[in-house]
């Protein structure tokens, strides 16, 4: 299957008892994507990506990488590399021997690929330590470095940036974007925002178990609709004309503090502010604002109600 | 080049090369026929009352025998399990069976690289005892003829080869345990746990060896097994105990061996 896509799960499952980890998971990932799998801690990210590299078995759904089924064989992951949670390493071992012994389980020691792999992530100094003396941002670009080696077309990365000072969070962020750009599709778990909206172009965010969207990062945006603030001469009466006003919601705001409402539309904004200089309340100011991912994020993760969480922006893309 | 259980062995071998465990067991190994000849020398005497403990002061060659019979009590149980349990519960101390997993090996190729590997551990702890023994026996008690079980003369030169063939034999119980500290290792997932459980296996059974009334069941423990070198020992050999240690060590291995390697390939490589 030449033209399968790098990551189609669907119906996946896993429940530890009572505990459901991973609820009904969806996901696919098409050829070039920076997937985000955003979600807070504990949200059962680690748990799918280890049934997606076949660590662990589902309870139920299924996983194709490429068209083949990891639970079947390693062979389904050729071409497929990453890590989930820190990489862990032989700690007696130093860094480039780690790197020699999972070259070799791939069937291809070559040295200059292990060293080339060592420069890329800037370990070459270090190659000869043991890794029970390395940091974790250390192992971590270790963990990366194993990960290439294979020279993946699909790297899934378990929250690279995780214990990394702000610039190897930089480097790592960069690599990813390097990596990308060679035509890498990446699968990367984060519980932090910024680096999901920095580097990928879809995501999918996931909540207790559960995807809650599925969708470019624009739409999500767009789909949230904009907010606006607002200043008028008479605040009470626009909030009534507001409230009438159709394609504009949630209108809100303390006496002599403005308003804020959310809109539908330009469109309906062009409207109210019409029926607002009609009704004798006209405009002071008024003022777009772009709802921030991190609200989105906490609306759909949180769920600040019960409503909240059962409809959010809008429901999970189709993946057929 | 495809990878295989091959390359997997050769990498096990190079991990217990660089492990401490590793040489703390070889140690043991290499210590305690130092220590024993070391203390016949210097306190004369002897173990009189097991098999060749007799003729420790009359040829080296009764050394490396009579240390294989002091040595299964828990000796070499012990040097077994501490590779043997060790083996997959490190991968699980360690964290690294998802690294190792997700390369290009199936699991099965995995487990039977460990499972290759723990054996031979096993194989160069008893040569390195066996070696050590000969070496230290014939210094101190000279390269002479042995007397069998049955009261026949060996001479020295095929007495040299009754005692490699009787370290070989003593291999098949050790092989057993080796396939249980696996099972334990595997299934535990901890170092510790499955060493001592090991080692409380082999003891156990032995107790079960000692209680009155189960004297039928004598032939069938795992600790009898150790003894049955010494039908190499006698004029004519007498193989039946040899024969005996081979299926009933069998029956000890192979079902710990399937139940370990079930229980790696379905397992979940989860966090903790």
């Amino acid at each position: 299957m030449p033209d399968a896509p790098p990551i189609e799960v669907r119906g996946l499952v896993k429940r530890y008892g009572e505990l459901v980890a991973v609820d009904d998971v969806d996901l696919a990932v098409e050829p070039g994507d920076v997937f985000g799998y955003l979600g807070p801690n504990g949200a059962g990210k680690t748990t799918s990506l280890r049934m997606m590299l076949g660590l662990i078995r589902p309870t139920a759904g299924s996983v194709r990488l490429f068209g083949r089924d990891p639970q079947e064989s390693v062979a389904a992951l050729d071409g497929v590399s990453g890590f989930v949670e820190a990489p862990s390493f032989y700690p007696y071992l130093n860094g480039r021997t780690n790197l020699e012994l999972l070259a070799a389980l791939d069937g291809d020691g070559s040295r200059a690929r292990i060293e080339e792999a060592l420069e890329i992530v800037g370990l070459s100094d270090r190659a000869k330590d043991r890794v029970g003396g390395y940091s974790h941002g250390m192992r971590q670009r270790l963990g990366l470095a194993a990960a290439l080696l294979r020279r993946p077309k699909l790297l899934l990365l378990d929250e690279p940036a995780t214990g990394l000072d702000p610039g190897g969070m930089r480097d790592m962020r960069n690599l990813i974007r390097d990596l990308s750009g060679q035509g890498i599709t990446v699968l990367l778990s984060s519980h932090l925002l910024a680096e999901v909206e920095e580097l990928c172009n879809r995501v999918a965010i996931v909540r207790e178990g559960r995807v809650a969207y599925q969708g470019s990062l624009a739409e999500l945006r767009r789909q949230a609709g904009s907010s606006y603030r607002l200043r008028t001469t008479d605040d009470e009466r626009a909030r009534q004309v507001g409230a009438a006003q159709s394609g504009i919601e949630d209108v809100d705001g303390a006496p002599g503090e403005g308003l804020t409402f959310r809109a539908a539309s330009e469109a309906a904004v062009a409207g109210l502010s019409l029926a607002l200089a009609e009704s004798g309340a006209p405009v002071l100011e008024l003022i777009p604002r772009h709802a921030t991912l991190e609200d989105l994020f906490f609306q759909l993760t949180e769920g600040k109600d019960a409503a909240g969480a059962e409809s959010p922006p809008e429901v999970v893309e189709e993946a057929a | 080049m495809k990878p295989g259980v091959l390359t997997v062995y050769r990498w096990e071998l190079r991990k217990l090369r660089s492990q401490k465990r590793t040489y703390l067991g070889l140690g043991a190994a290499a210590v305690v026929p130092l220590i024993f000849v070391v203390a016949l020398v210097t306190r004369g005497g002897g173990p009189n009352d097991v098999a060749f403990g007799r003729y420790v002061h009359d040829t080296g060659l009764a050394i490396p025998l009579v240390l294989l019979l002091f040595g299964s009590v828990w000796m070499f149980p012990l040097i077994t399990a501490l590779v043997a349990g060790d083996i997959v519960a490190a991968e699980d101390r360690n964290d690294t069976l998802k690294g190792i997993l997700t390369r290009s090996v199936e699991r099965q190729q995995v487990f039977a690289g460990k499972a290759l590997a723990t054996l031979s551990y096993a194989v160069l702890a008893i040569a390195v005892t066996g070696a050590v023994a000969l070496v230290a026996g014939i210094l101190a008690s000279g390269f002479n003829p042995l007397v069998s079980l049955s009261g026949t003369r060996i001479s020295a030169i095929s007495g040299l080869g009754l005692v490699g063939a009787s370290l070989l034999v003593y291999l098949i119980p050790i092989a057993a345990i080796a396939c249980i500290g696996l099972l334990l290792s595997t299934v535990f997932r901890n170092s510790g746990a499955a060493i001592v459980g090991t080692l409380m296996f082999s003891l156990l059974v032995q107790l079960v060896g000692i209680l009155p009334g189960l004297e039928g069941l004598h032939p069938y423990l795992l600790s009898t097994q150790y003894n049955a070198w010494q039908g190499l020992l006698r004029t004519p050999v007498d193989w039946a105990p040899i024969l005996r240690a081979a299926w009933v060590c069998a029956l000890y291995a192979l079902p710990a061996l399937a139940a370990a390697s079930l229980v790696f390939l379905r397992r979940d490589v989860a966090g903790d």
